[in-house]
């Protein structure tokens, strides 16, 4: 890796624009409220677009601007408006999650980054691309993602660090190999919004069954409970 | 090749079509009928491929030879016959108020919305297609896991979604590491570098750290999918919370599809590094799983949750088989994955008549089922006996063929596999002998049952058993060379 001043303008950039989307990866860690959680992850939608947008200008990739006005209408606008309307609806927008270990979460998330940087070396080393010092950014991205739904308890936060997941493939997909063909990117968006379409429908599902989104509550079905249970409140009720 | 076309098309026109339909009742007929055209259709395909060898469309989207026409054929049959059974099964269900008319909507236009999304994934040529299409099945089946809002199923669709929506996210990141390594090789800004049938050609010049480490993003992907412990999590809740007819087709035919795509990378990664890793790995996890749900039989009180554990150990047992390679255990295996896609999606159905009847899928309150209605009964009983592995039954067959090729090649295998065997009948029998032979408890009466589906597909397994027919045989070892290079006949 050669010094940052060394590097043309441009890199410079993705470089700068990369860790700010790690830096939102370790907001929406850490955040315990949810509109703002919502936020991060707007913010982490439009700098990412920004990356894409860069990608696309300077290596001259001009299907990747299709890429950047997906991520803008479902990853900035559509998705976190769906949230924040269901957090409003489900009167759950001031709410904030107990959080247990925050500084241990965040440490997590820094071993998280150190990880892969690890994980991307053999990728790093093969790349011609000039994004190449960014992937392993994209891989931490996806891992934070998955440290926080282990983590958090609230389905809200579930759905986020869901959605920064695929941030984070989308991001990789863009630095590694400048975008996956258009039709894969295209399906996949189509997944995400219907996705996002059904996790709202869940909300609701679980705000009638269990009165609450903390998905801790959802302990019915394991197989160290199950012995206890004696109704047959799991299985249909007695013939007509 | 319009035949594709056609096969791809009719359940995606079902689909749209069922949902203005919506809860007449001729849903369930219209869901049979394109049930059945497009089991027409995928049949002449497969003799046409059969005659005339792998074909590739004009756009080079899809690609269908000799592994994957199989398991379309299959997976258009199965969800026929579980179409047949669904119509009484969910109309019985409605008739008992466990189901509203807008959610009969749902379930036909998801029922064949799901049938598309396999088949789209077991045809196409392109493997960001096939991820789209397989996050595209479990988005299908998701709300139909939840489909009788109880709090179980609920829990159950919510575990579904965000496990194997974590984990499928895994297996997209392998396919960005496939798609780099292939842009590496072959030059950027071509569009068809993620095409299955491109990166075949070239696997051998791949470089080999990023394809192992992307096989073990798609392992960790498509293996939560499968079901392979420990990412089973999901599995038994989503089975047993279900309707019956999905837990028939999420068992039969959505963890084929997805070992299907594990299978196909399997051959790229094995062509780049020249050893056997990938074999490695998915016979470990092939075997934990086969070991760990054998285990997990013994302690179950629901009757589908039991036989969705029973799905988890003979998917662990097909992964082995792959993992292990060579032509008989390959034989082995697609065999397998066929007689286990009939078997398991024949018990469903039987399970769900026999759930109906005693009015509870737990297993301590069914009883006497054969003294009942008889029919149930010993569905139930051969079902269970052709899954065990007994002799008649085509089972019996693929499992010997895999015990074969494990004492060929790993000898001491052959122990852990062997005791394997002998837990799970084990754990399948001290629950299934009271069930059948019990003493029915009082004002237990008979239901209105389709037991058609489960005599076809019994049948079939019977015949698989006797004698595998030449055409099937030699389909089997088309795929076979395709998959591990050498002939087993």
């Amino acid at each position: 890796m050669t010094v940052l001043s060394e590097l043309s303008l441009y890199n410079q950039a993705i470089i700068l624009f990369a860790s700010l989307v790690l830096f939102t990866s370790f907001i929406m860690l850490a955040q315990a409220r949810m509109v703002p959680m919502i936020f991060a992850f707007a913010w982490q939608g439009m700098l990412l677009a920004v990356v894409t947008a860069l990608v696309a200008y300077v290596s001259g990739h001009h299907h990747l601007y299709i890429s950047v006005a997906l991520t803008l209408a479902l990853k900035v606008f559509l998705i976190p408006w769906l949230l924040y309307r269901l957090a409003v609806r489900l009167n759950i927008h001031l709410e904030a999650e107990a959080l247990k270990h925050p500084s241990l979460l965040l440490l997590g998330g820094a071993g998280l980054v150190i990880f892969s940087y690890y994980v991307a070396l053999p990728i790093v080393h093969l790349s011609g691309l000039a994004t190449r010092n960014t992937i392993a950014v994209s891989i931490a991205v996806v891992l934070i993602g998955m440290l926080l739904m282990i983590a958090r308890k609230k389905a809200v936060a579930q759905v986020v660090g869901f959605m920064s997941i695929e941030n984070g493939l989308f991001f990789s997909a863009v630095v590694s190999t400048y975008g996956m063909p258009l039709i894969v990117e295209l399906g996949v968006a189509f997944d995400v919004l219907v996705a996002a379409i059904l996790f709202g429908v869940f909300f609701f599902h679980m705000r009638e069954s269990f009165d609450t989104l903390d998905v801790d509550r959802l302990n019915r079905l394991s197989e160290v409970h199950e012995s206890l249970l004696t109704d047959d409140s799991g299985s249909p009720p007695e013939g007509h | 090749m319009p035949l594709l076309e056609i096969t791809l098309l009719l359940p995606l026109g079902g689909s749209v079509l069922l949902a203005f339909v919506g809860h007449r009742p001729a849903g369930g007929w219209i869901n049979v009928g394109i049930g059945a055209l497009t089991f027409v259709t995928s049949l002449a395909m497969a003799l046409n491929v059969f005659a005339n060898g792998p074909q590739l469309t004009s756009g080079k989207l899809f690609y269908i030879d000799a592994f994957n026409v199989y398991l379309v054929a299959l997976t258009a049959w199965v969800g026929l016959t579980t179409a047949i059974f669904s119509r009484s099964y969910m109309r019985h269900e409605v008739e008992r108020g466990r189901l509203t008319d807008r959610r009969m909507r749902l379930y036909h236009a998801m029922y064949q919305g799901f049938l598309f999304a396999m088949l789209l994934a077991l045809s196409t040529n392109n493997l960001g297609v096939l991820w789209v299409a397989m996050e595209a099945a479990t988005l299908t089946t998701v709300l139909l896991v939840s489909l009788y809002r109880t709090p179980e199923s609920i829990e159950a669709a919510w575990k579904y979604f965000i496990l194997c929506g974590v984990g499928i996210a895994q297996a997209l990141f392998g396919t960005v590491l496939l798609y780099f390594a292939a842009e590496h090789k072959l030059g950027a800004g071509r569009d068809d570098t993620l095409l299955w049938t491109v990166l075949h050609d070239a696997a051998g010049s791949l470089d080999p750290t990023v394809l192992s480490l992307a096989f073990v993003f798609l392992l960790v992907g498509y293996g939560t999918k499968v079901g392979l412990v420990p990412l089973h999590a999901w599995l038994p809740d989503a089975h047993s919370e279900g309707p019956t007819p999905m837990s028939a087709v999420l068992s039969g035919l959505l963890l084929n599809v997805a070992l299907y795509a594990l299978v196909r990378v399997k051959m790229l990664v094995d062509a780049s590094l020249q050893t056997h890793l990938a074999g490695y790995l998915m016979m470990g996890f092939g075997l934990v799983s086969f070991m760990v749900a054998g285990l997990f039989l013994h302690r179950q009180h629901d009757i589908k949750r039991m036989f969705s554990y029973s799905s988890i150990e003979h998917m662990g047992l097909m992964t082995y088989a792959f993992g292990l390679g060579g032509p008989l255990a390959t034989f082995g295996a697609l065999l397998h994955m066929t007689v286990h896609s009939l078997t398991k999606s024949a018990i469903f159905v039987t399970v769900g008549h026999a759930a109906q009847l005693a009015g509870t899928q737990r297993i301590d309150r069914i009883r006497g089922l054969i003294r009942t209605q008889p029919a149930i009964g010993w569905g139930l009983l051969l079902g269970t006996v052709a899954i065990a592995g007994f002799p008649p039954f085509g089972v019996f067959t693929s499992e010997f063929l895999l015990l074969t090729a494990t004492m060929k090649s790993w000898p001491w295998l052959a122990v852990p596999l062997l005791v394997g065997f002998g837990v799970a009948f084990a754990g399948l029998f001290r629950h299934l002998q009271p069930m059948v032979f019990g003493e029915p408890p009082p004002g237990q009466s008979a239901v209105r049952a389709n037991m058609l589906p489960v005599m076809l597909h019994l049948l079939l397994v019977l015949w698989l058993g006797l004698s595998i027919p030449g055409f099937l045989a030699r389909w089997f070892a088309q795929a076979t060379v395709l998959i591990s290079g050498a002939s087993p006949l």
